[in-house]
């Protein structure tokens, strides 16, 4: 797609803002609207994209492939590993409150800790889907 | 609508669905919903479908018989769950079930148990943080799913290919 001037310019001018809202979603997310699952989701938007104008080895080039497994499983691994956190710390599995000495600040840092492994699974994820898609003939 | 045959078009039509879904989301006041909608929905899994179409062909088959039997099954299945609408609650109704159980409490100590002022963000992630360990789970098996399969066939492929030029 090298002769589409106009997609190329377009999109390099919006693939860091969508990167970057994809930030702000995921850090947000107590606070407004959003989330782990949808900042990951913009987030692939993003690098979906650039592989839809710029062609999937662009992708591969950012994100390879097997960075992309090792990422999905560490945010599912992140995720079980905060239950397993709060079950040493006293609780049960997946209570956050054990997390920390004041029950709310545990739950409160546990929420959003095992977002951001929400956010880094389904962005991987579904960047994977895409390339393999993309590149399936 | 339902005679679409062209499948480029259907994938488009459904990722307009999807739009349109997630303005009635923020219309109903569920913008955490609208978000997901539009992003997976209207975004996501439109590029999905067309890569999909891309990969195999853009036209449906032409099918010689009238398909009377899935027509059939859908009708069916479509009034039943239309049957099962009629013993809903009224929507928005206080006195409904879901309002009763432990709604209450979420709304009302949800902030003070968890820190987090987005309620939805706080039922997702802690009240019910073991459903939301099941989806993600749930997603990483749907990626590693498509990598197997779609991976494996398209090295075999190769193979074949690579084993076709040696024997010329």
């Amino acid at each position: 797609m090298t002769e589409h001037l106009v997609l190329r310019v377009v999109s390099k001018l919006l693939i860091p803002p969508i990167l970057l809202f994809a930030l702000y979603v995921q850090m947000h997310g107590d606070y407004g609207p959003g989330g782990g699952f949808q900042a990951g989701v913009i987030f692939a938007a993003g690098l979906i994209l650039y592989g839809l104008v710029y062609g999937t080895e662009a992708v591969r080039s950012v994100a390879p492939p097997r960075l992309l497994v090792v990422l999905a499983c560490l945010g599912v691994l992140l995720y079980a590993g905060v239950g397993v956190a709060s079950m040493i710390g006293g609780g049960g599995f997946l209570e956050y409150g054990a997390l920390s000495a004041d029950a709310t600040h545990g739950n409160h840092v546990g929420i959003i800790i095992i977002e951001i492994g929400v956010g880094v699974a389904v962005a991987a994820v579904m960047t994977i889907i895409f390339t393999v898609l993309a590149e399936w003939r | 609508m339902v005679s679409l045959r062209n499948l480029l078009a259907a994938a488009l039509v459904l990722g307009i669905y999807s739009l349109v879904m997630a303005a009635l989301w923020v219309v109903l006041d569920a913008v955490d919903v609208a978000f997901t909608e539009a992003a997976v929905g209207a975004g996501v899994t439109t590029v999905f479908m067309l890569l999909a179409i891309a990969a195999t062909g853009r036209h449906e088959k032409i099918a010689h018989r009238r398909p009377w039997l899935p027509i059939l099954i859908s009708l069916a299945v479509g009034g039943l769950l239309v049957y099962g609408t009629l013993d809903l609650p009224a929507f928005g109704d206080p006195e409904a079930p879901a309002q009763q159980h432990v709604g209450p409490h979420y709304i009302e100590q949800g902030e003070a148990e968890t820190g987090v002022p987005n309620i939805v963000t706080a039922v997702l992630a802690s009240y019910r943080g073991f459903d939301t360990l099941g989806e993600v789970t749930v997603i990483f098996t749907a990626g590693i799913g498509v990598l197997l399969m779609l991976g494996i066939i398209r090295r075999r492929r190769h193979a074949a290919d690579d084993d076709a030029r040696d024997r010329e």
